[in-house]
């Protein structure tokens, strides 16, 4: 097959002052007409270095310091920055992450689409319209003609993100390189973006560059994969045999990471080939420890029940009630999880998934309906001393690695918060030796203490989080999202730590993912969350394979085909 | 729309009540308005009487509510120095701060967004590194002091301008204008670019911030991979990205140039609002200072009600809702 | 991407390699701003060892001295190396005490106005409803008034109201307040934005997990975090006080010609500007530009480096 693109030993270097990062060395690969390569690697491979460097759009002060990239038989390194800008957009189509930042928030659609279309087409006036209407059909845009008119915020996450593929290929290109172009968007839309660049590699002889951290993404798009690893091309190959029977060791450990769906693991195989991911755990003796002691009264067997909770949101303010508009959050929900089990909560986003355990951990106060904690009613006075002291017992984690920690506080003080406040250490001494065995036990190490939070990796920060949640000593540990901002092999340790600690406490753990996937490995019962209310709840085994409701079926048809990845072995 | 505009109305209506309050308590907190009009010498049957007169033994709402009612009427009552009417006082000079204002808000605009614009495209020419600087000193120059110096060199150095007063007026009705004639720009050149120099610096150097965070953005990066021209990404994409924040600053800097023409006029001894304010203060001449607070806060809350009008033109996320 | 592997270890070496520290030393522009206002501050604060005279002292003060033009002109006098002003006294001594009353005054007044503005702005930030619309409410109707103005105001009135006698003692203290209850509103702006951004962040969500009381949350996780932008308003703060300063004194309404400030200095010397005595208005003058001049620099960089976008 005669080459669009190829790269040959291309190395991308950013010269800073504590000396040069190289963020890709010697990266060779090359795509096709019609082809569609995926581009996989962690954060920090230097995928979408990759990806920028080939339209000339590195972020200074990065430069090309090696290598060559010819496009159609011709270099494009070392041209001048006019005759790039004759081949982005004309040539080589560009498409971003975010759909809600990639488009000029104060134009309308066609003026967008329109100038762009001038510039590469030579088209004018109502010519010009006429082709965006086209490309906006193309995209599977309805209405297209008086959608012209409409700025980007009046349309939807996953309509924005046409838009940007119908301007990407307003210039009729011959390589589209998608940078994470379905990560910002929900999973139902994530699956129609992924036909709508596969149908048009097809059918317009594309290629298509799509970099990717979602192994997923590439099961069920991609004709051939690049394997990245700190700037390094580690393996390249056709998609069935790269996912199928990965060759190099990172690949391996890499794919044997993926959270699988097809099947429930005992624990998640760790990748062990990156350095430094598998620590010592220094464990400690849970019946002796301070961990052990909390006071637990074993109650009626449900650890929270919740009923008939309702929530709304105050959209629009006015003076009059009957004027406000409000979004319902949450609506007639009821369940229960039982003391020891983990419970799991999915939805799409905006299905109030994440609301709810925002009440349950007391941040939202509910409109209506009854929340009880070991027993106790926290909701209808949560001042009251009882209930103060039954939320004690519920601690988070949270989504995002980077905001939940104190970035002004040193480690020591962000886990020992806690332990000062209610005074449940005897003295100082006594608080800083737990806080180091607490550190100890999620895998850090004692001597992380003394340092600040940015001064570790988000999994890392991930384990200090869990640290300030023992700290408390809590019966019920509500996980929202904890790994969806975390690589997968990453994703893998934590989801080990925070089942062994469910096993070792005997906590109850109520678990807020998206991820199909993942709260089948970690969950024994499920319940789904659609538009605030429950669709159902059922048994996690169940659910897999035999969901009642529609919805349930429709998001288990949704997850990204991984039979490529072989048999997972139960 | 509509209901936009009510909404801020109402909330101008609201400012403009809490300022009067904050004006009418002057009469009563600041000095004895009964010594002012009749001086220390006065019996104390003068004294009731005129307490009488001016109502102030009435209840303080009925008091405000008289206030209030004059006010709406332009009804400010006499000034205790000059024993005249304080709005006749005002209208007299409002035509020479106005037009100092104008003058020099036109400069601080279009010069100031012109480098603005210049410094935030061409971030890195050695000319833009100079504009820069020079405009750090900008701001960094009291008003008065720009003023003395430029009176110094082209007054009393060089001997072009005049160094201070209005002249070559025109009268139209109660309006003297010194904008038709040379005299009169000779005169308010210097007052002009004196006042305008520490906002010029100000816009300039937010234009260039704004545009530059506005560089950094994602859609200034898609449409350079789409292949759009500099000048495209450059006027279309991001100075109408930059307009939005800067149209309230630039708002908020008219105003600015207001208070500020309080020093100028000074200086120059212009003889408008602002010179007459200060002199004002000095003697305690409450009527005057209140006036001039509900005067100054008028023109505030207007100024700040057409920046919201234009914001919801140049904004389609406040147009159009979400 | 692995450049983690060498970082320094030593105390130093780690001072120096943080962003902002190295970001400094390689910025010319700020290390000079910061020497100038670091000297200015040094030779205001020790102006009573440095200076030549006491320009206080009625003693040290001859009028048969008056007017003499700086030590390198003709008619100068080499004890008198700025010269001296009408009333005989030195005006590089009067310089180093009048500027040390403008930094103070400034000073006091930016302190004053960013404690008020910063507990405010994080209450109404993070208590939020009926509280911080009032807060609010109350900062907008202040900034309806331009800043310089209200100063004017409320030194006005506040002199009006201390007897006459009491005028000239207490005229310091009424400037700082004039300027300190103008300058609030920015503070609690700034503050209450970074309070609403902080305050969603999921570090204070899990502070209120733990079951940490409002106060507490506000400031040991809530303020700290919010102080960047506020030490840049507060440099920036500084520089206006102090132009706020000079410009009060200028126009005959703030510190009294007895204990001059740099403003005041100005003011008198600006009568004997058109005598051909430029030297009692243009040394002050430079004095003042220069100093407001450093800090804006050191403001301006302090912002550029706070703001990680732009670096």
């Amino acid at each position: 097959m005669t080459e669009l693109l190829k790269t040959n030993d291309l190395d991308v270097e950013f010269p800073t002052r504590r000396g040069t990062v190289r963020a890709a060395r010697s990266v060779s690969l090359a795509v096709g007409p019609g082809e569609v390569v995926g581009l996989v690697g962690e954060s920090g491979a230097g995928k979408s270095t990759i990806g920028n460097a080939i339209i000339d759009l590195l972020e200074a002060p990065g430069r090309v310091s090696a290598g060559s990239i010819l496009f159609e038989g011709e270099e494009l390194c070392g041209r001048s920055e006019s005759e790039m800008r004759s081949i982005r957009g004309d040539r080589i189509g560009m498409i971003f992450q975010d759909p809600q930042t990639s488009l000029n928030p104060l134009m309308t659609i066609g003026a967008q689409l329109i100038e762009t279309i001038e510039k590469t087409c030579d088209l004018r006036g109502s010519s010009a319209k006429t082709r965006a209407v086209e490309l906006l059909e193309q995209v599977g845009i309805t209405e297209a003609l008086p959608r012209l008119a409409a700025y980007p915020h009046q349309f939807s996450g996953g309509m924005r993100q046409r838009v940007v593929i119908a301007l990407a290929l307003a210039g009729d290109p011959d390589l589209i390189i998608a940078d994470e172009p379905t990560t910002a968007l929900d999973v139902s839309i994530q699956a129609q973006i992924l036909d709508l660049l596969k149908r048009l590699c097809r059918e317009r002889d594309l290629g298509v560059i799509i970099v990717t951290h979602d192994i997923g993404v590439v099961a069920s798009i991609a004709d051939r994969v690049v394997v990245m690893y700190r700037g390094e091309v580690v393996e390249t190959g056709d998609v069935a045999q790269v996912l199928g029977a990965p060759r190099h060791e990172y690949t391996k450990s890499l794919i044997a990471a993926v959270p699988r769906a097809d099947g429930k693991l005992d624990r998640f195989s760790s990748v062990d080939y990156i350095e430094g991911n598998v620590e010592p755990f220094q464990r400690i003796d849970i019946q002796t420890h301070w961990l052990g002691q909390a006071q637990h009264e074993r109650t009626s067997g449900n650890a929270i029940e919740v009923e008939k909770l309702e929530l709304s949101f105050v959209l629009q303010k006015a003076i009059i009630k009957r004027n406000r508009k409000l979004v319902r959050a949450v609506a007639d929900v009821s369940f229960e999880v039982k003391e020891g089990e983990t419970f799991g909560l999915v939805g799409e986003s905006g299905s109030g998934k994440s609301t709810v355990a925002r009440l349950i951990a007391g941040l939202h106060r509910p409109d209506a309906g009854v929340i009880r904690v070991n027993g106790q009613d926290v909701s209808s006075s949560p001042r009251s001393g009882a209930a103060r002291d039954a939320r004690r017992a519920v601690q988070m984690i949270f989504q995002d690695p980077y905001s939940s920690l104190n970035a002004r506080m040193r480690v020591i003080d962000i886990v020992a918060e806690p332990i000062r406040f209610y005074r449940t250490a005897s003295n100082e001494a006594e608080t800083r030796k737990i806080v180091g065995e607490l550190l100890d036990h999620v895998g850090l190490g004692a001597q992380a203490s003394l340092r600040y939070p940015h001064e570790f990796s988000g999994g890392q920060r991930q384990r200090i989080s869990i640290a300030r949640a023992l700290a408390s000593r809590p019966r019920i540990l509500i996980c929202d999202e904890p790994t969806s901002a975390l690589d997968v092999s990453v994703q893998a340790t934590i989801l080990n730590l925070l089942k062994d600690l469910q096993q070792e406490l005997g906590l109850t753990m109520l678990f807020i993912s998206h991820d199909l996937p993942v709260v089948r490995q970690m969950c024994d019962r499920i319940a789904v969350m659609r538009h605030g209310s429950l669709c159902e709840v059922a048994d996690a085994e169940t659910l897999f394979s035999d969901p009642q409701h529609e919805y349930s079926r429709h998001l288990l048809d949704l997850m990204p085909r991984m039979d490529l990845l072989g048999k997972a072995e139960v | 729309m509509i209901f936009f505009v009510l909404k801020r109305l109402a909330q101008s209506v609201l400012v403009m009540a809490i300022v009067s309050a904050v004006s009418f308590s002057l009469f009563n907190f600041v000095g004895d308005p009964v010594n002012n009009m009749v001086g220390q010498d006065a019996t104390r049957e003068q004294r009731i009487e005129i307490r009488q007169q001016l109502g102030l033994d009435d209840p303080i709402l009925t008091q405000y509510a008289r206030f209030l009612g004059n006010a709406l009427q332009g009804d400010f009552g006499l000034s205790y120095r000059i024993k005249r009417p304080v709005d006749e006082l005002i209208l007299e000079r409002l035509p020479a701060t106005l037009e100092l204002v104008f003058v020099s808000a036109i400069i601080a605009l279009v010069v100031g967004i012109t480098l603005g614009i210049y410094t935030g495209i061409r971030r890195s020419a050695w000319t833009s590194r100079i504009i820069l600087s020079v405009s750090l000193v900008g701001v960094s120059l009291p008003t008065f002091i720009i003023g003395i110096a430029l009176i110094y060199v082209f007054a009393v150095h060089l001997r072009w301008l005049p160094s201070s007063g209005r002249s070559g007026t025109m009268e139209f009705g109660w309006w003297k204008t010194s904008l038709l004639t040379i005299d009169g720009w000779r005169a308010i050149i210097l007052p002009a670019i004196t006042l305008s120099l520490f906002q010029l610096t100000l816009i300039l150097r937010l234009v260039r911030a704004e545009m530059l965070e506005v560089m950094q953005t994602d859609f200034i990066k898609f449409a350079r991979a789409r292949g759009l021209s500099e000048r495209a990404i450059n006027f279309r994409h991001a100075l109408r990205n930059t307009l939005v924040p800067v149209i309230t600053i630039i708002g908020l800097n008219i105003g600015g140039l207001i208070a500020f023409s309080v020093i100028t006029e000074t200086v120059f001894q212009w003889p408008g609002t602002g010179l007459m304010f200060i002199q004002a203060v000095d003697f305690v001449d409450v009527p005057i200072m209140a006036a001039y607070l509900v005067f100054v806060a008028l023109l505030f809350v207007l100024i700040n009600l057409v920046v919201d009008i234009l914001y919801f033109v140049v904004d389609p996320r406040i147009r159009l809702g979400n | 991407m692995s450049l983690q592997e060498n970082r320094p270890t030593t105390r130093w070496q780690r001072v120096r390699d943080n962003d902002i520290v190295w970001s400094f030393i390689h910025s010319p522009g700020a290390v000079f701003a910061a020497a100038i206002t670091l000297f200015a501050i040094l030779a205001c604060v020790f102006a009573p060892l440095i200076a030549p005279f006491d320009p206080f002292d009625p003693a040290q003060i001859s009028l048969w001295d008056g007017k003499l033009p700086p030590a390198w002109i003709e008619g100068g006098q080499p004890q008198y190396l700025l010269g001296t002003d009408n009333q005989g006294r030195d005006m590089l001594s009067t310089i180093l005490y009048g500027g040390r009353l403008s930094i103070m005054v400034g000073a006091a007044a930016v302190c004053l106005g960013m404690v008020l503005g910063v507990t405010l702005g994080v209450i109404s930030g993070y208590v939020g409803g009926v509280t911080d619309a009032i807060i609010m409410r109350i900062a907008d109707v202040q900034l309806t008034i331009p800043g310089i103005l209200l100063a004017i105001l409320i030194n006005g009135i506040g002199r009006a109201f201390l007897p006459l006698e009491l005028r000239q003692e207490f005229a310091v203290y009424v400037v700082i307040l004039a300027i300190g209850l103008t300058d609030w509103p920015q503070f609690a702006r700034v503050t209450r934005g970074a309070t609403l951004v902080e305050a969603n962040k999921e570090y204070v969500q899990a502070a209120r997990i733990i079951g940490l009381p409002g106060w507490l949350i506000m400031l040991r996780h809530i303020l700290p975090n919010t102080l960047r932008p506020v030490l840049v308003i507060a440099t920036i703060g500084l520089a206006l006080a102090i132009i706020a300063e000079a410009t009060l004194s200028f126009l005959g309404q703030g510190i009294p010609p007895t204990t001059p400030s740099l403003g005041t200095l100005i003011r008198v010397g600006n009568d004997y500007l058109f005598s051909g005595l430029w030297w009692i208005t243009l040394f002050p003058a430079i004095a003042l530009v220069v100093l407001v001049f450093a800090v804006n620099l050191l403001g301006d960089w302090m912002r550029d480096a706070l703001n990680p976008k732009l670096r």
